[in-house]
């Protein structure tokens, strides 16, 4: 029976090392580490959360906050929207031939982005106090009196500067072949700008206009200092009567949903609209 | 007009001391957030750039939560978090009090966000790198730190500039909102000027002056630096 070739076969082997789960490599230790921070990270938050549930508190801050979120969404709102109007003078100014306009426009929005925006708004709410007498004189100390107004007045103005950057930035990106190739088709000016500059110059501007409404959302919670009562203010307010850290976690989980939320509505939105552009 | 230079002069009746005082908090706090926000962007973005999935999510994490929560409430977390943290801590250890300093607090929420962004710019940079670059340096017998020393970091840091600078600039603004758990910069130090002396505006348009030749200053600076990042490109 010897000669039977079966038995001298090979005896069978385990399978190969390498197809048996992954190598252990000091990338995927450190990556195991850090998820595992995270990991504890969130459960301490979760602990605090749960053993710091206290019914009264929430009954009483929670509606409070939600109050300071809709003071959020309309503080931010209306920022941008007004920004965007200021923006578009900035804009033509930034791209205009004439020193005048050209310089003007330079200014306005190196001063605004070179400043911090909490200067900003107490060189405008703090500032205003200062011309009472001016402002009642021509009747608008009603509004600069309060807080609210100032916060959307500093933000519109920081706003429309960084727009008026993108919105420039993003109409000189249009190669010059469009316009000429309009220009050779005879096509009026105003119909070359808004049918074939804009729309081709807002694609591109898409994504810079995305970062500032988030931007503008964080940088909202600075009107808290001038005691507008957004989340942010609300969150201080609750914070300094109860000592209690839950409350800043609370405002965190808020924006971070806010912020989140939006980006990936954004990208949606951004892969809806560049969809002729995919290949 | 004399009356604000004299609001500006240095000694007991001007606040140009105070205003100066606080500009060089203000430095030193930014330039002392530099190198940690760097280091730590630099490292989240070589996390992100690994293959290996465990250690690009677990960046991913670090990134979103600290460019999704506004730079203030970092901050309050940081100061009151760390506050309380530290005081259970160090009345476990030692059975004392703990006092956190506003400085320290204001760099690392400072150092947080700053590193969050730079790991994006960090990340971009990486991406701009070919592939053939790598393999040119293995194949000349390079190791994987003499790879990523010599040949990969000349080119991110020349890529990640622009990036950088304009960082370096917010972080510049950011430091401002420290005022507001008391660090006296110059944000803060021209709030008491305005208390005492009520010149609201002039004091908070100075303050915005000096930021603002901060950032030009950094600016002449920051284009020195790219002009030697460039210095192997030729015609810069």
């Amino acid at each position: 029976m010897a000669g039977y070739v079966a038995s001298s076969f090979i005896a069978p082997q385990p399978a190969p090392k390498g197809l048996r789960g992954r190598k252990w490599t000091v990338s995927r230790a450190a990556g195991l580490v850090m998820l595992l921070f995270w990991a504890l990270l969130g459960i301490g938050i979760i602990m605090i959360l749960v053993n710091g549930y206290d019914p009264e508190k929430i009954a009483k801050y929670a509606p409070k906050i939600g109050d300071g979120i809709i003071v959020t969404i309309e503080l931010v709102a209306m920022s941008l929207v007004l920004g965007a109007l200021i923006s578009v003078p900035v804009a033509m100014g930034r791209m205009s031939a004439s020193p005048l306009w050209g310089g003007i426009a330079f200014g306005y929005s190196y001063f605004f982005r070179g400043t911090p925006l909490l200067a900003q708004t107490f060189l405008v709410y703090y500032g205003a106090g200062q011309f009472v007498g001016f402002f009642k004189a021509i009747g608008l100390w009603a509004l600069f009196r309060d807080a609210y107004f100032c916060a959307v007045f500093t933000f519109s103005l920081n706003t429309a500067a960084y727009q008026a950057e993108i919105l420039a930035g993003a109409i000189l990106a249009v190669p010059g072949g469009q316009r000429q190739a309009a220009d050779s088709l005879g096509l009026r000016r105003s119909v070359t700008f808004w049918k074939i500059i804009l729309p081709q110059a807002l694609i591109t501007a898409l994504r810079p206009y995305g970062n500032e409404v988030i931007l503008m959302i964080k940088a909202s919670s600075i009107a808290s200092i001038i005691t507008v009562l957004d989340v942010m203010g609300q969150t201080r307010v609750a914070f300094s009567k109860t000592y209690d850290l839950q409350i800043y976690l609370w405002a965190a989980i808020i924006y971070l949903i806010t912020v989140e939320v939006l980006r990936r509505l954004w990208e949606l939105m951004e892969q809806r609209l560049t969809r002729h552009l995919k290949r | 007009m004399a009356q604000y230079l004299e609001l500006l002069s240095y000694g007991e009746t001007g606040w140009g001391d105070e205003l100066i005082r606080g500009v060089l908090i203000t430095i030193i706090l930014a330039i002392a957030t530099l190198p940690l926000g760097l280091l730590f962007g630099f490292f989240i973005a070589v996390a992100k750039n690994s293959s290996e999935p465990l250690l690009r999510n677990a960046a991913h994490i670090y990134t979103t939560i600290f460019r999704g929560l506004p730079e203030l409430l970092t901050l309050f977390l940081i100061y009151y978090g760390g506050q309380m943290a530290m005081s259970a801590l160090w009345m476990l250890v030692f059975g004392a009090e703990f006092e956190v300093n506003s400085f320290l607090a204001g760099i690392v929420a400072l150092a947080l966000v700053f590193s969050s962004y730079a790991s994006e710019t960090f990340l971009s940079a990486f991406k701009g790198i070919s592939h053939g670059q790598y393999e040119g340096a293995y194949a000349l017998g390079l190791n994987r730190g003499a790879t990523m020393r010599l040949v990969i970091l000349p080119q991110l840091i020349r890529l990640a500039l622009p990036g950088l600078s304009n960082l370096w600039l917010n972080l510049l603004k950011d430091t401002s909102l420290v005022s507001v758990i008391g660090l006296s910069d110059l944000l803060r130090n021209t709030n008491i000027a305005v208390g005492v002396t009520k010149q609201a505006f002039f004091f908070f348009f100075v303050a915005c002056l000096i930021y603002l030749l901060l950032s030009i200053i950094s600016s002449l600076g920051l284009g020195r630096i790219s002009n030697w990042a460039h210095r192997g490109q030729g015609g810069h």
